[in-house]
């Protein structure tokens, strides 16, 4: 069984989840401290990804990054960068679609942050940034995890972006998700049956961390 | 170590406009919930900032918004403790007092001044334990001790003591008096219990609306608070309109009496206390109905109708130990409201 499904969807899903933490974090304590009327609008936008049909925003990003697009005949032309139908894509398509789940729960662990525990640092003389890493983020560590972990959990599972962006060629842009489609699709049954318990395993393995982490964030 | 305040701010259906001066003493700010107490201890401490006005602390101008002054909170050394504490929950208390002595100390000083913090407040025990582990008074004396390694030229406590426990309130009242004492400069304290602000502070400013309705010393306020306002929240509860009759005589229209006293010009309410009033014949004596007896823990209320007085009048209630009752207990009595005992009010 060649295990190249297996590594290529662990790194994109691990880059992913690793540019969503920060852009989702940013994005999350920013926006939480907008006038409502430009959260709500800005809430909109940053979660339609979450509940657009995955093709919806594969078709999208190819109409951005396809080599005759915008963007990416920008590439294309001026670095020689492809950006579409290399493993690279697909981090775009989970990236996006990923996003609101970093940003929600994010969100949420920001507002029901006590602002007085922030001006409480600050009348003691403590520096924003001392109160942003050490008081704010660790009373929030909880719901970023839980995030992060949930973030990673669907980039694994990412089908429909994926494979509308990155495509399907083995040894190249093959992911669990795309091979197990492209396995059954060839009758290969077997072998699509394999690829099904590894994906179930590690998506067990996630959420059972997340319950674990969960409990012991419940117990400090 | 004075402190100057002189500012104003406006919210959706409320503004506050406060003006005080404390120097070397407790100021306590009286005042309903929602009267703006805690906004101008905010407003102090820099978490909170005014739209126009000056704050000056020991000769340091913390804001005034002419000169487009207003010094962020880490510069301004002022001690505020909140509410409930504001204890970071995931820090030791150990490492809560640490916070505190980051601004005023370097390295070495940092850690034997935290030290003596735990030892003078009795926390040296609880140092590696987690807020969430510690009672309510010990989660203040944490807040306490994480405020003063801080250095603050002024400390001000916003309701020091409502989250806790009555039988534990008492103790805590006890140690922060200790704890105003050795700090020896002025101390702004918030609250809404009369008995609190008279055992704790040397002058009362009370608050309604957003403004200071008196200012004084606390005996003075007490005895005679001047406004209906100020009369309620110094705890008396028996408080009539009145309709003057001439400059010796008043028509209570909430007790439907008619009173004998010298009316100071503008008086328009009377208070008085229910200690103040007396059994028998004297001054101002009625014959009065019981209509209701309230057994306290260790007195008694006796609600109190005059006979000439409708139906429809409010009671007047009486307070006395429970003996007194005992010896007296009666449907009906007479009773004197004396001269000295009645406030007069405005407002």
């Amino acid at each position: 069984m060649d295990l190249y499904p297996l590594w290529n969807s662990l790194r994109i899903a691990g880059i992913s989840t690793a540019v969503i933490f920060f852009l989702g974090i940013l994005s999350a304590y920013y926006i939480a401290r907008l006038p409502r009327t430009v959260k709500g609008v800005l809430d909109v936008i940053l979660t339609l990804p979450l509940v657009l049909p995955p093709t919806v925003v594969g078709f999208l990003l190819l109409r951005l990054l396809g080599p005759r697009r915008p963007v990416g005949a920008f590439f294309l032309e001026h670095f020689g960068l492809r950006l579409t139908m290399t493993w690279e894509s697909a981090i775009f398509a989970t990236a996006v679609v990923i996003f609101p789940l970093m940003y929600r729960t994010c969100r949420g662990a920001f507002e029901s942050f006590d602002e007085n525990l922030a001006d409480a640092g600050r009348t003691l003389g403590l520096s924003n940034t001392y109160i942003f890493w050490h008081i704010r983020m660790p009373s929030c560590r909880p719901g970023i995890l839980a995030g992060m972990v949930l973030a990673f959990a669907r980039a694994l599972g990412e089908y429909g972006a994926t494979s509308m962006i990155a495509g399907y060629t083995p040894g190249r842009t093959a992911t669990i998700s795309t091979t197990v489609y492209q396995l059954w699709r060839t009758n290969d049954d077997g072998l699509a049956l394999r690829w099904v318990l590894v994906n179930m395993a590690i998506s067990f393995a996630v959420l059972l961390a997340v319950n674990l982490l969960e409990k012991r964030e419940r117990r400090r | 170590m004075a402190l100057s305040v002189d500012v104003e701010k406006r919210f959706r259906g409320f503004s506050l406009r406060i003006a005080f001066e404390a120097e070397n003493e407790t100021l306590a700010l009286l005042g309903a919930s929602g009267c703006g107490k805690s906004m101008t201890l905010r407003c102090i401490a820099g978490v909170e900032k005014p739209d126009r006005g000056r704050i000056v602390l020991d000769g340091v101008t913390l804001f005034d918004s002419e000169k487009h002054i207003c010094l962020p909170p880490q510069q301004r050394r002022v001690g505020l403790m909140f509410q409930h504490y504001a204890l970071f929950p995931h820090m030791t208390v150990e490492q809560n007092v640490l916070c505190g002595a980051r601004r005023a100390l370097r390295g070495g000083q940092r850690d034997s001044a935290v030290q003596d913090a735990l030892e003078a407040l009795g926390l040296m025990e609880l140092k590696n334990r987690l807020p969430g582990q510690l009672s309510g008074g010990q989660q203040q004396r944490t807040a306490l001790a994480r405020i003063l390694v801080s250095q603050p030229s002024i400390l001000m406590l916003d309701e020091p003591f409502s989250a806790l426990d009555s039988h534990l309130r008492f103790r805590m009242e006890e140690q922060t008096r200790q704890v105003i004492r050795q700090f020896g400069k002025t101390v702004l304290l918030v609250s809404h219990d009369r008995d609190e602000v008279y055992r704790m502070a040397d002058r009362v400013a009370i608050l309604k609306n957003g403004q200071i309705e008196r200012i004084g010393a606390r005996g003075e306020v007490f005895s005679d608070p001047g406004t209906r306002a100020a009369c309620v929240l110094t705890g008396c509860k028996n408080v009539s309109a009145i309709r003057r009759i001439d400059d010796q005589h008043a028509e209570a229209l909430d007790w439907g009496i008619t009173l004998a006293l010298p009316l100071k010009p503008g008086t328009d309410a009377l208070g008085i206390r229910m200690h103040a009033i007396r059994p028998g014949e004297g001054e101002n004596a009625f014959r009065c109905r019981v209509t209701e007896v309230i057994e306290n823990p260790f007195s008694f209320t006796v609600m109190l109708r005059p006979l000439c007085a409708p139906s429809s009048a409010a009671p007047i209630g009486w307070e006395m130990e429970k003996p007194v009752w005992r010896s007296l207990r009666a449907e009906e009595l007479t009773v004197h409201l004396p001269v000295d005992g009645i406030l007069q009010l405005k407002g």
